[in-house]
């Protein structure tokens, strides 16, 4: 059996090295189209569990690997001068020369033919069984075939270069300074005992206000020594070809081509790339080379029987492209951290590097716990205190335990409890199993309790069974309710609009009533779903909703409430102004963003002057829908909040129309929340997809919320 | 987790005397449902049909479509059988729908492939009113939503009673579980889906796991290259059983459904003794 490895990067060598050893009668050549020792690149870095999978894959040059490698225990993370160290995080890095080298030596010791300078096109390949396209991003053995490979490149918007430097280091370090264009960031690390990797990444803006658009590669150098002056002590940058690049982002939807007379597959670089801020390309490459090696050996495929060779390709792909996907996803968190860093500058050290060692949701608080105690407790110890906890106390609680200001009223912790409403109350008023769920959460010492939708009328419920505050009978029932539990619920003041008038939400949502519906109101008369259609508000009616809000307000005092959350968000009559799809009014409540407004910012402060205590709002960070609002228009919204004394924002998104393009990732929120916490400046509470304390800690320790929303297990 | 087994409906060599053999053994036994597949352009018997004549010769196992093309069929005539199976059946019917991954089955009914998400969305919506209508609230069989992406879930939680995954590791099954979750509470939706899920078996040795595999190969061409893996996934050992079934029980899957590769009575009763508990 013939193999044409195409590219001679050390997933190509590797890949060919491991075939050839487990089976000698194989016949591997590797095509390179450079000569033996021209490289690009510095630093190559492992973490000690690739390391593992080397050593089990081949002990020669595993041993051969680990004598030139530098080691280091730690993540140093600088902001301008004050630096957070992280511990435990066992990594090394060698030189990628080295690396090849030393993969070259064993591929011609175990009968790889390697031969450099050789360029080969899919064409000259027609003599082989099999073509390994080791042959990076742009790889021209992929090329022919994109309807089977289907590759898609995504580049991201931040500007990076990349460059060697002799200053040594002991960990790998990120490096944030400010210059009067804006903040660089570096991702430093040694590799070989003399020289270190050192990427310089900025955004674009900053970018091209400090001419780097322009710059020759000497005048990058000299900008970027003189930025990190302090940092280098003394040490020079040096370059190789060095440019200012965007990271390009591979995806394949397939990695094999078995259809053709010779077989493809992709390996390394030619099927996937990942941001390299959560490691190397080159880590990925060789871990793909070891699958394909043992899936090979798996199926004895070396015999050459066509069946083998394409049960070993799919095991390959099976095996390695879950992994690579999910590789991908942090990776991609990663990237748009390192874009957008200029929105955490101003966050103290301990938190900005907390921020950024969970960036990628690979790793978590728990995880650094284990890692690095000190580190952990000294975020603690700065969350404590910074934010109402007590300083003196002898053991700082993790994040999720930290009492929490919510204008005045003291949360004992940050864990919230939001139960979702069966609709058992009668007439309004609050009974049966959803009292008995707001009991139980008012009985498990969270953080505060938010009910489900309360509604300001009759006409604002969702469904008949939705519980009100707009009569006594349902004031003395909530009253009853919070007596024990004062201080710790807040109400979800609501109005439904377009999603009024419906069936229990048991068999689902937005389900006209069939019969005793009240009539709908909405901004505009767009139904929403299947639900009948509203009529527009007008000023009367406006004038009476606007009063329904008032009186639900004081009658959420007087029942003991300590906050109120305005929902503005969901589809409810709110929302329905706030979004261009939703609201189609002529008058001054409609068109532009600031109209669109003007109606829920003047319930909103009806409500701030009809409740005396916190008041909050839910907000809506993005339609998902074309045409919709995204989260500038949020920010916006946010701003006037603010300015209204809003206490605290619930982060939301989609559900503004019946129908919209969900994204329901474990992070999909956290984004959003974390614009609105730290460029809207206003507290956020988040919830979605949070079942475990750990993640409440992750989420609050790195500034993404200050309230999370506890969900029961599925 | 409650555990079901699969009706070779659309396996090679299934009579229909061996199919109705099989749900009366099924019955008998422990497993707790029957579930059918649903493929318009593949020799195979028409799901709710055979499901109808399941439930005439059955006595407590639970029926369930894994799944049915749904928007491939008139919402109302759709709406009568299944209302119809659910009550000859004694109220046993779990209806599994989803759009479907196949172009053809749209052509070959002259049914436009665009819009298929709307047009589900709107049957799940009239097949929910025509059951409560009949037979009030609460009424008429459990609904799912099957598919991976997204909106799916959404559609779950708006529209349905639960999820049913297509297939895959404990792991995947996860993931797709806390995003139905996710999506059900974001959504308002009060207490949580019940989330189904479906495997494919075969066990035995030789010649019969060539034929089950080719038949995987085969039902699943249209997928292209994914057919590999597919086949690749196929349960052949009872470790490989034993130790699926427990992933997903601990992922916090409610009912999982083995479905046959081979129509041999011997495969019912060796899975059954594989995964008696």
């Amino acid at each position: 059996m013939k193999i044409a490895t195409v590219g001679g990067g050390p997933g190509g060598l590797y890949a060919s090295l491991l075939l050839k050893k487990s089976a000698p009668e194989l016949d591997v050549t590797v095509f390179e189209k450079n000569r033996r020792g021209a490289t690009y690149g510095w630093g190559v870095v492992f973490s000690d569990r690739t390391l593992n999978s080397f050593r089990e894959a081949d002990y020669p040059s595993y041993d051969d690997i680990i004598e030139h490698f530098v080691i280091w225990d730690a993540i140093d993370v600088r902001l301008e001068d004050t630096v957070v160290r992280a511990g435990g995080q066992v990594f090394s890095g060698i030189a990628r020369r080295r690396l090849l080298d030393i993969l070259t030596d064993r591929c011609t010791e175990v009968g790889v033919e390697v031969r450099f300078e050789s360029e080969v096109s899919p064409s000259d390949l027609g003599d082989y069984d099999l073509a390994i396209a080791a042959d990076g991003i742009h790889s021209l053995t992929r090329a022919g075939h994109d309807e089977v490979f289907r590759p898609r490149i995504s580049e991201g918007r931040a500007r990076y270069i990349w460059f060697g430097t002799t200053l040594p280091l002991d960990s790998f370090t990120f490096i944030f300074r400010s210059s009067e264009h804006g903040l660089f960031q570096v991702h430093a690390y040694p590799f070989d005992g003399r020289t270190s990797t050192f990427i310089v990444e900025t955004d674009h803006s900053t970018w091209c206000r400090a001419g780097l658009d322009q710059a020759t590669e000497v005048a990058s150098i000299a900008y970027c020594e003189k930025l990190f002056e302090v940092d280098l002590r003394g040490h020079s940058l040096m370059s190789n070809q060095s440019k200012w690049i965007r990271f390009p982002t591979l995806k394949t939807k397939s990695w094999v081509h078995s259809s053709d007379a010779t077989p493809t597959v992709l390996l390394g670089d030619s099927a996937h790339t990942a941001h390299f801020s959560i490691g190397s390309g080159t880590k990925l490459a060789m871990e793909d080379a070891i699958s394909l090696a043992r899936a090979f050996d798996e199926r004895k495929a070396v015999s050459g029987d066509p069946d083998a060779l394409g049960a070993a390709l799919a095991d390959y792909e099976m095996e390695r492209k879950p992994i690579v996907e999910r590789f991908q996803e942090a990776a991609l968190q990663s990237q748009s951290y390192f874009e957008s860093t200029t929105r955490y500058r101003n966050l103290d050290p301990e938190q900005f590097a907390f921020h950024l060692l969970t960036r990628s949701g690979r790793i978590d608080y728990g995880h650094l716990r284990v890692r690095d105690p000190h580190l952990l407790e000294r975020v603690d110890r700065w969350f404590a205190t910074h934010s109402g906890g007590d300083e003196r106390a002898v053991v700082a609680p993790p994040p999720a335990l930290v009492p929490f200001d919510l204008h005045g009223l003291r949360l004992p912790n940050r864990v919230v409890l939001a139960p979702i409403a069966e609709g058992t109350a009668t007439d309004g008023v609050i009974g049966g199993a959803d009292a008995v769920a707001l009991r139980a959460a008012l009985e498990a010492s969270a953080g505060l309790v938010v009910t489900d939708e309360v509604a300001v009328s009759a006409h604002g419920r969702i469904t008949p069974g939705c519980a009100g505050l707009w009569s006594e009978a349902q004031v003395e029932a909530w009253e009853m309710l919070l007596e024990a539990h004062a201080g710790r619920a807040a109400v979800r003041l609501n109005h439904a609009g377009p999603r009024g008038a419906t069936k229990p939400r048991r068999g689902g949502l937005d389900r006209p009533l069939n019969s005793n519906a009240w009539p709908l109101v909405a901004a505009s008369a767009v139904a929403y779903g299947r639900n009948a259609e509203p009529a527009p508000l007008d000023e009367h009616t406006r004038a009476e909703v606007l009063e329904d809000y008032t009186r639900a307000a004081r009658n959420a005092r007087r029942a003991g409430f300590y906050a109120v959350l305005v929902e503005m968000a969901r589809g409810y009559l709110l929302a329905g102004f706030l979004s261009p799809l939703t609201n189609r009014r002529d008058d001054a409540l409609g068109g532009e963003l600031r109209g669109r407004m003007r109606w829920p910012l003047e319930v909103f402060d009806a409500v701030r002057s009809g409740f005396d205590g916190p008041v909050g709002a839910s907000v809506c960070a993005h339609d998902w829908r074309r045409g919709g609002t995204t989260v500038e228009d949020c920010l916006a919204l946010v701003e006037e909040l603010k300015k209204r004394d809003c206490a605290l924002i619930e982060v939301t998104a989609g559900a503004t129309t019946a129908r919209f393009t969900p994204h329901l990732d474990p992070y999909y929120l956290t984004e959003l929340s974390e614009r609105l916490r730290n460029d809207g400046g206003v507290p956020t509470m988040l919830g979605g997809d949070i079942t475990t304390v750990d993640r409440i800690n992750t989420l609050l320790g790195g500034a993404r919320a200050d309230l999370c929303v506890l969900r029961g297990k599925p | 987790m409650r555990l079901g087994v699969g009706l070779p409906n659309s396996v090679p060599g299934a009579e229909p005397r061996l199919l109705l053999e099989w749900a009366r053994r099924a019955d008998e036994g422990t497993f707790d449902s029957l579930g059918v597949v649903d493929r318009m352009r593949y020799d195979s018997l028409e799901p709710m049909t055979l499901l109808a004549a399941v439930g005439a010769c059955t006595t407590r196992i639970e029926l369930v479509t894994m799944v049915v093309i749904g928007p491939l069929r008139d919402h109302a005539i759709f709406g009568r059988e299944a209302a119809t199976i659910h009550a000859l059946s004694g109220g046993r019917l779990t209806l599994g729908l989803a759009v479907g991954a196949r172009t053809d089955d749209y052509d070959a009914l002259g049914v436009a492939h665009q819009g298929r998400g709307v047009r589900l969305e709107d049957q799940l919506a009239a097949l929910r009113d025509a059951f409560e209508a009949a037979s009030g609230p609460g009424a008429g069989p459990d609904l799912l939503v099957g598919g991976g992406s997204d909106i799916t879930f959404v559609r779950a939680a708006r529209y349905a009673d639960g999820y049913v995954h297509g297939g895959g590791p404990p792991r995947a099954f996860e993931r797709a579980a806390s995003r139905a979750a996710t999506a059900w509470t974001d959504a308002g939706r009060p207490g949580r889906p019940k989330l189904w899920a479906q495997a494919y078996f075969a066990l035995g040795d030789g010649a019969g796991l060539e034929r089950a595999r080719s038949y995987m190969r085969d039902y699943y061409a249209f997928t292209g290259p994914f057919a590999e893996k597919i086949t690749e996934g196929l349960l052949t050992t009872p470790q490989s059983i034993v130790q699926f079934v427990r992933g997903y029980e601990e992922a916090g899957c409610d009912h999982l459904v083995l479905l046959p590769a081979l129509a041999e009575l011997g495969q019912l009763d060796a899975l059954a003794e594989v995964v008696a508990r």
